[in-house]
């Protein structure tokens, strides 16, 4: 990049007018570098507002404002932020998504990358993809009317009766379960819905990627074909699918208006899973536009901050976990 | 060295018997995982057909929300809006993510090429609601007021990766030789670039534009404090008083942009929390627009891929 | 040209002349009337040859002649390829291998297979040799530990691993990786190894350690390979069997017999012209 660079200045000196009007590519390069450059330079605009936009906040709080407390007090008139519950909530949330979405994931898109008969391959693909394509606005309105009342709240009652009872889970499973489905549980389902086209998708590529003869090497040693996806090809990608896991994990944080919808938004002092809660993502979403004072609007930019750097981390350990195995392929290919 | 290896001792027909079970069990229990995923898809399409067919006419696209409690009444300021803030978002967008897309064609190894891909990903894995933020901060602060502009910006972000993705994979696609061709006669590589190799990558580009079209028109998190929404919108009133005035086309474009827009996914989630039915029905007929919108485009625009490939390889 | 062929004859076969028909010689393997399809296409037609036990057996012939289908349908690996279809009989010590109430997994492990690439698993050498025994159920360490020792020494490539069982296989030289194929492939104490061209992605030096193993090998094992090396296929086997095209691409048997034979007194003429260089 510098050379070109370089090539166009050099280029001026000496024949600049013929190059700029006759030839035009140091216009062209230069033009395909600012729109090369923008990518990067949003991001890095997006973390430096954030930043400074929440100077004030930060000097206020610090971070220790999200940090675990036992009576979190949220009264932006009152200028009390503590902002764990939402912080839980956001957490609580992805990781039993990503509980429920994984298994679902892998075997889904082991059926995809290895069983599927061709013609139920396209289809199935599509179905996927649609799936991932739904608004987040869609996903909520029906989740609201439609799989939290039908199964997460009667999925919830059952825990509630079950692991509820048990006594180290019972603080995570205490019921009641609202009838509504109305709960974190009830985001976590929506969430796992939505993260699974992703992490679907990019294991699915990931075992398409695997060289066929790792496939052969393994059956050929007289390994059922589920031995061969077990221990050979889910070993292989694991790399790629932890990166898949990853990129869902961080769909699952930031996700917004599905999970506001169908969790209640309230801040109980409940750890259960089957209460009512809120999350990092929908207090941003339900209070800047009414923000009643500046620090209020400061504090919810530091926390969407903390989002910003959460999910940039986990995309780019993600990525550079994807990549990884597709080099490793690409080199063995070569070799 | 001795003649025979340790022998197998373990029982062998009946150890195989377990473990084809085994095989059979958990490659079955993938079958039934797949048809599991698809239920919810199901299940969505069927209850926004059901439900949103229900309060779906043609007043729905025509005419602007009643007061509560009056018969009819439509959602024509949203579907304004989302027209609007995402024609908007596809002006901002396209041009650089097209030229990035050639950059990341042509250079995919150098640093730039490199670091390119990478924020592209990373972009389109940061969260809409944090763009939001972003777009306030950046637009709506200095301006001090709530726009459709600003609401354009932010969907314009989203939008990016995709046309990016999409284009490159395009652009890639078209045969080498076509721009050595080009570049053989002497022609320039900018003028290689747009007379020869993006006609040919057209049909693909324009299939990557339009998904991300139907995902920016889905996008309710980033409109939240950009565009915020306003239930007056009415584009038509805007250029009928701007005609009376002799208000020049700039300006009423201006008035169209610059004040705050309603988009279909805004309104969906500020009716389904409200506690009145006929609102509720709205929102389930606005979620219908925007499947027929998101399927519409997703499914054309796959058809138009494989048909591609098709021809491609055939 | 009898001189030519006699010449070449000598020269190859002066070290390793295995070559005495004994009366305890006995068949592993039959193939007959063996046909592939892939669709409609038919890919080999109407094979029908014996592999001895204990002996080198090569399959010659020019590309695309269907040896490599050939190989993979005796250890059912067609199996794998949508609409591939085998007809006729591979009989295993007599019994079908493609009868119903044989199982596909029993006859892979008898029957062992060493592709063309080298292909490890992105293991340690220790996990790449011991996966078929755990496989087929061995998992105290100690067994394993005997199994992959063995193996390893059999395969000629203990001295040179034996001080890094645990680091990734992917660190070996390929030939090295190809031995630990062999190693790998013999860890399950298959009656049958099949050789897809094994050395076909090796230097030359590489090449005649493998060629060195077959020979060993062979005391224990029965070896059926593949090569389009005529050389190689004169070198190391006993018994040669050489595979054409006809007009419809579909592969058949031209001739076999021992090695020496068929190399030196070929019966057919077209066995003659591809032995001879005039041809493929």
């Amino acid at each position: 990049m510098l050379n070109q660079v370089k090539a166009i200045f050099s280029s001026r000196r000496s024949t600049w007018p013929k190059r700029l009007y006759g030839h035009g590519d140091p216009i062209w390069t230069l033009l395909l570098i600012f729109g090369s450059l923008l990518v990067p330079l949003l991001i890095l605009a997006v973390g430096w507002m954030l930043w400074n936009q929440s100077a004030a906040a930060r000097a206020e709080f610090g971070w220790n404002f999200l940090l675990p407390t036992l009576d979190a007090n949220w009264d932006p008139i009152a200028s009390n932020f503590q902002a764990w519950p939402f912080v839980y909530g956001t957490l609580l949330t992805s990781v039993v998504a990503i509980a429920l979405a994984v298994p679902m994931s892998v075997g889904v898109a082991i059926f995809l990358a290895e069983l599927c008969p061709s013609w139920l391959r396209l289809p199935l693909n599509w179905m996927i993809e649609l799936l991932a394509a739904i608004p987040s606005v869609v996903y909520g309105l029906w989740g609201i009317f439609v799989f939290l009342p039908n199964i997460v709240a009667p999925v919830g009652s059952l825990m509630s009766k079950t692991l509820g009872q048990i006594p180290g889970l019972a603080p995570l499973f205490a019921g009641p379960m609202p009838h509504s489905g109305v709960s974190r549980l009830g985001a976590a389902f929506i969430l796992a819905i939505m993260i699974m086209p992703t992490i679907t998708a990019v294991t699915r590529d990931v075992l398409l990627s695997i060289p066929n003869s790792q496939r052969e090497a393994s059956l050929a040693l007289g390994s059922t074909q589920w031995e061969a996806i077990w221990k050979v090809l889910l070993p292989y990608g694991l790399s790629g699918i932890l990166g898949a896991i990853l990129l869902g994990l961080g769909r699952a944080l930031g996700e917004t208006m599905a999970v506001t919808m169908v969790i209640g938004n309230s801040i109980t002092g409940k750890p259960s899973l089957l209460s009512p809660g809120y999350t990092m993502a929908s207090v941003i979403a339900n209070e800047f536009a009414e923000a009643v004072s500046e620090l209020h609007s400061q504090v919810l930019i530091e926390i969407g901050l903390v989002l910003f750097f959460l999910t940039l981390a986990l995309n780019v350990a993600a990525r550079l976990l994807v990549w990884s195995v597709a080099r490793r392929t690409l080199q063995e290919v070569r070799s | 060295m001795t003649d025979v290896q340790p022998q197998l001792t373990v029982n062998q027909a009946a150890l195989r018997a377990r473990r084809k079970a085994t095989s059979a069990l958990m490659l079955s229990l993938t079958g039934v995982m797949t048809l599991l995923a698809v239920v919810p898809l199901l299940s969505i399409i069927g209850y926004v057909v059901y439900r949103g067919g229900k309060s779906l006419d043609l007043s729905f696209f025509t005419q602007l929300p009643k007061p509560l409690g009056m018969e009819g009444g439509g959602v024509l300021h949203a579907l304004e809006g989302t027209i609007v803030m995402t024609t908007l978002a596809a002006i901002f967008a396209t041009p650089p993510g097209i030229l990035a897309a050639f950059y990341s064609a042509y250079h995919p190894n150098t640093p730039l090429g490199v670091a390119l891909r990478f924020s592209t990903d990373v972009l389109s894995g940061v969260p809409s609601i944090v763009i939001g933020l972003f777009g306030y901060a950046v637009i709506v602060v200095p301006a001090r007021h709530y726009s459709g502009l600003a609401g354009g910006a932010a969907l314009a972000i989203l939008m990016l990766p995709t046309i990016i993705r999409t284009a490159e994979e395009m652009l890639k696609m078209v045969p080498h030789s076509l721009r050595e061709a080009s570049l053989a006669l002497g022609a320039p590589e900018w003028k290689t670039a747009l007379s020869v190799v993006f006609p040919a990558a057209l049909n693909g580009i324009i299939t990557g534009f339009l998904l991300a079209v139907a995902r920016a028109a889905g996008e309710t998190a980033p409109l939240l404090f950009t565009a915020l929404g306003n239930e007056r919108y009415d584009v038509g009133m805007i250029i009928r008083n701007g005609v009376a005035q002799n208000q020049s086309v700039l300006q009423i474009i201006g008035r169209i942009v610059d004040q705050p827009v309603d988009s279909l996914p805004l309104t969906l989630w500020k009716y389904a929390q409200q506690p009145y039915p006929e609102r509720i029905e709205q929102s389930w007929a606005i979620a219908l627009v925007l499947m027929i919108l998101v399927l519409a485009l997703n499914i054309f625009a796959r058809l138009w891929v494989e048909s591609r490939k098709r021809r491609l390889q055939g | 040209m009898e001189d030519m062929l006699a010449k070449v004859a000598t020269h190859l076969y002066t070290e390793n002349d295995r070559l005495h028909p004994s009366p305890s010689l006995q068949i592993k393997m039959e193939t007959r009337n063996v046909s592939v399809y892939y669709g409609k296409f038919r890919a080999l037609k109407e094979i029908s040859m014996v592999v001895y036990a204990n002996r080198i057996t090569a399959i010659i012939g020019p590309s695309g002649c269907g040896k490599s289908t050939l190989l993979r349908s005796l250890n059912r690996m067609t199996g794998l390829i949508p609409n591939a279809r085998v007809e006729g009989e591979i009989l295993l010590d007599g019994e079908d291998i493609n009868s119903p109430n044989v199982d596909v997994v029993d006859v892979r492990r008898r029957v062992g297979m060493v592709f063309q690439r080298p292909n490890p698993f992105p293991k340690s050498i220790y996990d790449n040799v011991a996966y078929g025994p755990r496989l087929h159920g061995i998992h105290r360490k100690k067994d394993l530990d005997e199994v992959v020792v063995r193996s390893l020494q059999q395969a000629a490539l203990w001295d040179e691993v034996k001080d890094k069982l645990h680091q990734s296989a992917l660190a070996l030289s390929g030939g090295q990786q190809q031995r630990l194929c062999i190693a790998r492939a013999i860890a399950i104490c298959p009656e049958l190894i099949l050789m897809d061209e094994p050395a076909s992605a090796l230097d030359p030096l590489a090449t005649l350690k493998i060629e060195d193993l077959m020979h060993e090998l062979v005391k224990n094992y029965t070896i059926l390979i593949v090569t389009h090396n005529m050389q190689q296929a004169a070198r190391v086997s006993d018994y040669t069997a050489f595979l054409m095209m006809d007009e419809d691409r579909a592969g058949y048997l031209v001739e076999y017999g021992p090695t020496r034979e068929l190399f030196t007194n070929p019966k057919d003429k077209r066995t003659e012209a591809y032995i001879t260089g005039r041809f493929g």
